[in-house]
């Protein structure tokens, strides 16, 4: 017995001061794009810079929620884009409507929480019982439906082309938040702060906010039965979880959460079709995301969108770059021609993978690698 | 006095074997009660059956004067009956202490509770801390189970299972597979169980002269059968327990 605190400090020594490093690290990268996102309006004032550190912003919600399922209670869900789609097109309908007002994104947007809430659900008492490969095949069901009745139904919905419609007008460029001794838009660092000013804060707040309200579930006693439950389901349920309630709860509490990040993108795009809402080609975007940044972490959420958002959207520019640089030189320019940047960037998801098998957060706090 | 569980005519079949047949018997408070056989002789499915991993083909199980034949294991579990299992059966990722912390939590219904932060739950925090200073792991709290000896492993599996505060604990051999200077803090934590006199224990165990100090009563089953039942020295002393169990001595010293 005495032996043991000496032989236990040996063997945890190292591996302790090896997780404090990466966590330092981790905490690091994720303060820098907190700062970054927090002061984007300001830092990358282009339009297009907007976009995507609103769709950062949205994409970290979206898929810190997908992680509360896959990473930390182990289930296989292909139904996130539609609890997201359910949310975005409730807020739009309702905003195409009822026109441009915050009671319209109120009520459309509640209208499509609850419809998440209740297919939520169904789907996990229905299916939650049956093995994982069968609730999986049932999601991506549910999803290919909605994604059909989305583009079928088309005098709600707008069919494949979606809809546009117009926000509240205090998200307008036209409204002055701050004004000088003029009367004019006040301006700091020359970017004037107008509504678009306040929309970008709008997504970037509830973000914020639904973010840590996750952050608050994964510390709490529920976050450690969900992880239980990940670990060793039958353990779980013989110490006293009922662990289909369990699921059916975190099942539920994703897709509502889906949903509201749904109601946020729609107000930013001011457009909603299932391209953006509703395709599997998000999905699979969420899948990517989540396993970069690392499953069972919901801190590698904003790692991984960063990553993957950045490559999407920069690494053709990049590459246009690099083959002009390397235009003397034979072959190189070939390859590196931005046609063929998704090549790149299966290259890159690969070599992360690689590098990281349980993912950069995951990786770095020194959770699992063994699965 | 009402016993504190029982089972009445317990069977279940898979295909056309009786893994367990035709089983009844009672268990008092207060009472460590062995049961041996030879492998598969039905021991742990007969486990199975009280705890509800399994749903038997015919007959009943009552605790108390409840029946919960048809009951999830995580109802049995929150009525009082607790469950170590014979493969440890841990969160292998989850640090020490929070294994037993989801004991002690389950205990305490806080399940759902996603409004306060686990870490500072300090009732469940130091509940959990009594019982791994009882099981001697306060020392690894810290550590992901899946990284403890095998030794330390059985430990917080018995952890675990004291801090689910059970009437009914069932442990599935306890020291399997531990070494001989391991095997007694085991049995010194079932001793301490025992002077609880409203808790009644099952122990299943190969190793009969490891529980023969503990022990008020063994039960016998062979081939899914339940052959023998009473105090210890009469049950050793029958002959087809002696058969029996001296033929698997044998065997295992060959």
């Amino acid at each position: 017995m005495i032996s043991q605190p000496l032989a236990n400090d040996t063997i945890s020594a190292p591996g302790m001061s090896k997780a404090r490093t990466g966590r330092m690290i981790v905490y690091a990268i994720v303060g820098l794009i907190g700062l970054a996102l927090l002061f984007a309006p300001f830092l990358f004032p282009e339009v297009r810079s907007q976009e995507v550190a609103a769709r950062i912003c949205v994409f970290i919600v979206l898929v810190a929620s997908y992680d509360l399922l896959l990473g930390y209670t182990g289930i296989v869900s292909f139904a996130h884009t539609m609890f997201f789609g359910l949310g975005a097109y409730g807020a739009a309908i309702a905003l195409k409507t009822m026109g441009r007002g915050f009671d319209a994104i109120l009520l459309g947007g509640a209208a499509g929480v609850a419809a998440a809430l209740v297919l939520a659900i169904l789907i996990g008492l229905l299916s939650l019982r049956v093995k994982a490969i069968f609730f999986a095949m049932i999601t991506l069901a549910a999803a290919s439906v909605m994604l059909v009745l989305a583009s079928q139904l088309s005098d709600f919905t707008g069919g494949e082309d979606g809809m546009t419609y117009q926000i509240p007008r205090f998200f307008s460029p036209a409204t002055k938040l701050l004004t000088d001794a003029d009367g004019k838009v006040l301006r700091i660092f020359d970017v004037a702060l107008d509504g678009k000013i306040a929309l970008y804060y709008f997504v970037f707040l509830t973000s914020l906010a639904l973010f840590l309200v996750m952050a608050r579930i994964v510390a709490s006693p529920l976050g450690t039965v969900l992880e239980a439950i990940r670990e060793n389901e039958l353990r779980a349920e013989a110490i006293g979880y009922r662990v289909v309630l369990y699921r059916t709860a975190i099942f539920c509490i994703a897709a509502v959460i889906a949903a509201l990040a749904g109601i946020v993108r729609a107000v930013w795009l001011k457009y909603t079709g299932p391209e953006v809402a509703l395709s599997f080609a998000i999905m699979i975007d969420i899948l990517l995301m989540v396993v970069i940044g690392g499953m069972g972490t919901l801190i590698g959420a904003i790692i991984g969108v960063v990553i993957m958002s950045l490559a999407q959207f920069y690494l053709k520019d990049l590459m246009q770059v690099a083959a002009d640089a390397t235009s003397g030189v034979p072959l190189l320019p070939e390859l590196l021609n931005p046609d063929r940047w998704l090549l790149w960037l299966g290259v890159l998801f690969i070599l992360l993978v690689y590098f990281f098998p349980a993912g950069i957060a995951g990786t770095l706090l020194g959770k699992g690698g063994t699965k | 006095m009402t016993p504190s569980l029982r089972t009445e005519n317990l069977t279940i079949r898979f295909g056309g074997h009786a893994a367990v047949n035709d089983v009844t018997c009672a268990f008092q408070p207060g009472e460590l009660t062995v049961i041996v056989g030879p492998n598969g002789a039905g021991k742990t499915t007969w486990f199975n059956l009280v705890s509800g991993q399994l749903t038997p083909s015919a007959g009943r199980i009552f605790k108390g004067d409840e029946e919960i034949t048809r009951l999830s294991p995580s109802a049995r579990a929150g009525m009082g009956i607790g469950r170590a299992f014979q493969l440890t059966s841990l969160f292998p990722k989850l640090s020490v202490e929070e294994n037993v912390r989801l004991a002690v939590q389950a205990n305490h219904k806080a399940g759902f509770q996603i409004f306060r932060r686990a870490a500072a739950l300090t009732e469940l925090r130091d509940a959990a801390h009594e019982f791994l200073a009882r099981a001697r792991l306060q020392n690894v709290a810290h550590l992901p189970a899946a990284t403890l000896p095998h030794g330390d492993q059985r430990k917080l599996e018995v952890a675990m299972l004291m801090a689910m505060q059970p009437d009914i604990y069932m442990f599935d051999e306890p020291t399997a597979g531990m070494s001989v200077d391991e095997a007694p803090v085991i049995l010194d934590l079932i001793a301490e169980i025992k002077k609880d006199s409203s808790k009644t224990i099952l122990l299943v165990e190969h190793k009969m002269d490891v529980v023969r100090a503990l022990a008020d009563r063994i039960v016998v089953l062979h081939n899914g059968e339940l052959i023998a039942d009473g105090k210890p020295d009469e049950v050793m002393a029958l002959p087809i327990v002696r058969e029996i169990y001296l033929g698997i001595s044998q065997e295992k010293a060959a």
